[in-house]
């Protein structure tokens, strides 16, 4: 079983403790810049989500490091930079089409989710669960029995 | 330093120079942060006698050590001088983002002294300050005014303003950051007016240190779990807002209804946190680092009351409903949004439209000089009374100077319900005897958020009392003062109490800032900014013959519901109150007291 971190962006708040979980744990300092999960909040629409790494098979950071710094874990499936090789090129974050992996100044290298091993400080400091680290096809299999379950009443309603 | 980040901001808007200074590490520790160590720093540096809207004034954002982390709620800041509504010293406390941002910006606090030329903003980025013009925001809303300064400076940056109601000193204008998140009360907001201050942006990419990152993560999840396992914090709040107390206080017969004439409402089922959720609600959305997340995101689509806004919150929903008589959750919503976009104290407002409300009913006030009738349970007059007082149009300008000015101007004070000049809040204290003492008492005139005595009298937390005996009042409200005056130097949220108390406050501090403290040295901290602030009042010229409250609930009794026959019996508490404070029979502290407390 691949454990991945899921969003739920419908249960998020925009209370950004994920970003403070994040950036003790990785700097061992409060600083939302230094967190490798952002949440994005639009007021006018009451919408707030975190973005996060989703860990892509083919990922477009790593191609694009010209160091090698980028590599991919595949037995736990996450792409990780080695700040012993990263140079601060920034290309991995022109490339990255989430904007997911960032350049940190005050170290001066590209950092990005790695899940924390396997233990996502973001997940526990999340008080809605709108971030959870479970198995990686749980949010695809909620949404398909939730479509059932539309199509189940739907049907009762329209029987004689 | 830790927790802190140890630099103060001071800008002179007169000579339009800015520069930083460091934070005193020992005062730090003795007044803690944001109100503590703005009144401090306010205390000293200005005449308590001064006229509140002066460039001699001078206006104090200050966080907490707290603010910034990962602590329960840690998101706050507030606005520190001296206010124009009440002449006291003036603490308005304020969620959002804001204070956050202000510290990843590098500062803990911002002076702002002296008065521009013109109007001007200020622009705060990583430890850089730029005072721009600000002339084409002068007389925009704060949503127009905050979403131009965005695109001025950074799609990022937090921004508290000012609306049209600071511009005008109306004497209850607010400042409001994050659109929706206010310094609320005693016209702090007039005060940002009367230095010709349109707004402070803030945009930050720096750290907020703790002295022991372990202890922290361990306060910090211990916090949450206490905030889970409070119904209040983890299922109330969250679900219904802070209006799930409309039916709760109402049933209590203590919902004041048209200007505090009554107790109980007939139409607070339909105003209820409950037809909020149903209704208008959206959905809920949180303040920085609250796992709470009580506010309300709401969309009214009936046509005449049409707005997407935030809140109404509980005061809010009852001042602009239950205080005027109104019954109409639209209409209420859109008056909400009018107080945000123009700025304005929705209590105060209320409060302020009730008390006209009970003139004109009362024939005291004509229908010529309001321009129209004003009858209690008329929504439309109250909403367009809150947008006059915005702009202080019509007899709106009158309105704006708040129920004291505006009774007493036509010769009934008695109408004004208020203490020190200052509106009451949602609770009637004639059924809650406790809260009658703490509005009494109160440093910035009559408030719920200095020591909320419905806790323990109405909610039963953390134990319940009796709330219309007056026995054992005065120790729990100095205590809960005390406690307050802590959590809201520190820099969380005062709805974190509902979950846990001192200690885990003090767990906080010591992790964050690796100060050795007691628990009993926390809340003597906590009593020293209580006593600050009251030597404050008393060198402005409010004495203790101020600790009272209107004839309507010291003598009126009330007419009906749970708490029918009652008055506030102030006089059997406030000589023990302030036997317990160390103060003399006139409410002056103790050269004792005041040794005692390091503040002689």
């Amino acid at each position: 079983m691949i454990k991945k971190i899921s969003v739920y962006p419908e249960k998020c708040t925009g209370c950004r403790l994920c970003e403070l979980g994040c950036s003790l744990k990785k700097v061992g300092e409060f600083n939302p810049t230094a967190s490798r999960v952002r949440v994005s909040i639009f007021g006018e629409e009451a919408f707030y989500t975190p973005i996060i790494c989703t860990q892509c098979d083919e990922a477009w950071c790593m191609k694009a490091c010209p160091s090698g710094a980028i590599s991919r874990d595949f037995g736990v499936r996450v792409v990780k930079v080695d700040p012993e090789r990263c140079v601060g090129c920034r290309m991995c974050t022109l490339a990255c089409p989430f904007g997911t992996i960032t350049y940190y100044a005050p170290l001066g290298k590209a950092i990005k989710c790695d899940e924390c091993d396997g233990q996502p400080e973001c997940v526990l400091f999340c008080p809605t669960e709108a971030l959870k680290y479970e198995e990686e096809s749980t949010p695809t299999r909620l949404k398909r029995v939730a479509t059932a379950k539309k199509l189940e009443s739907s049907s009762k309603e329209v029987q004689p | 330093m830790k927790g802190w980040i140890g630099k103060i901001l001071r800008v002179n808007l007169t000579k339009g120079e800015w520069r930083v200074e460091e934070l005193d590490r020992n005062i730090a520790e003795k007044f803690i942060g944001g109100r503590g160590l703005g009144s401090k720093i306010l205390y000293d540096e200005i005449d308590p006698k001064v006229d509140p809207l002066s460039p001699d004034n001078k206006l104090i954002l200050a966080t907490g050590p707290l603010t910034g982390t990962s602590a329960s709620a840690a998101g706050r800041y507030m606005a520190i001088t001296k206010s124009p509504l009440t002449g006291t010293i003036a603490c308005s406390n304020s969620g959002g983002h804001f204070g956050a941002e202000l510290k990843f910006a590098g500062f803990d606090l911002i002076v702002i002294e002296g008065k521009s030329k013109d109007p001007v903003y200020l622009y705060i980025e990583d430890g850089k300050v730029e005072i721009r013009d600000a002339k084409h925001l002068w007389g925009k809303t704060t949503h127009e005014a905050t979403d131009q300064i965005l695109s001025e400076t950074d799609m990022d940056a937090r921004v508290a303003c000012i609306g049209p109601a600071g511009e005008k000193f109306v004497r209850f204008a607010c400042i409001i950051n994050d659109k929706h998140r206010a310094a609320g009360r005693s016209g702090v907001g007039a005060v940002m007016g009367s230095k010709n201050l349109k707004a402070v942006a803030v945009k930050g990419s720096g750290s907020v240190q703790v002295a022991d990152k372990e202890a922290f993560r361990k306060a910090t999840l211990d916090g949450f779990q206490k905030v889970k396992a409070n119904p209040v914090s983890s299922q109330g709040l969250p679900a219904y807002g802070t209006a799930i107390l409309i039916n709760i206080i109402n049933q209590s017969g203590i919902l004041p209804t048209r200007n505090f004439q009554e107790g109980v409402f007939e139409g607070a089922e339909k105003i209820s946190g409950e037809t909020i959720a149903e209704q208008i609600l959206v959905r809920n959305r949180a303040c920085f680092a609250c796992p709470i997340a009580c506010g309300r995101v709401v969309r009214v689509t009936n046509p005449k009351y049409a707005c997407f806004s935030e809140g109404p919150e509980y005061e809010s929903d009852w001042a602009l409903g239950a205080c005027c008589g109104v019954d109409n959750i639209d209409a209420i919503g859109k008056a909400n949004y009018f107080c945000d976009i123009l700025g304005i104290d929705p209590i105060s407002a209320g409060v302020t439209i009730a008390c006209g409300m009970e003139l004109f009913e009362k024939g005291i006030v004509s229908k010529e000089e309001v321009g129209r009738s004003l009858n209690f349970g008329d929504p439309d007059a109250m909403v367009e009374m809150v947008k006059a007082i915005g702009y202080r149009e019509g007899f709106g300008d009158t309105l704006a100077e708040g129920s004291y000015r505006v009774a007493e101007r036509y010769g009934h004070p008695e109408y004004s319900m208020s203490v020190k000049k200052q509106e009451f809040p949602a609770y009637d204290a004639r059924g809650a005897q406790g809260m009658g003492l703490e509005y009494a008492t109160s440093n910035r005139g009559a408030c719920h958020v200095r020591g909320y005595m419905i806790s323990p009298e109405i909610l039963g937390s953390p134990q319940k009392l009796d709330p219309f005996e007056t026995e054992e009042k005065a120790g729990w409200t100095k205590n809960f003062q005390d406690l307050t005056a802590v959590v809201d130097s520190s820099g969380i949220c005062l709805f974190n109490t509902f979950a846990f108390g001192a200690p885990e406050i003090l767990e906080y501090l010591k992790a964050a800032t690796g100060v050795k403290m007691t628990l009993e040295e926390l809340m003597k901290a906590g009593e020293r900014i209580w006593n600050l602030e009251r030597l404050f009042n008393l060198k402005a010229g409010i004495s203790g013959k101020e600790d009272r409250l209107p004839d309507r609930l010291l003598k009126e009794p009330m007419p009906s519901g749970p708490a029918k026959g009652l008055v506030v019996k102030l006089e059997k508490m406030l000589p023990e109150y302030y036997e317990l404070r160390g103060w003399d029979k006139e409410g002056v502290p103790t050269k004792e007291k005041l040794r005692e407390l390091g503040l002689e």
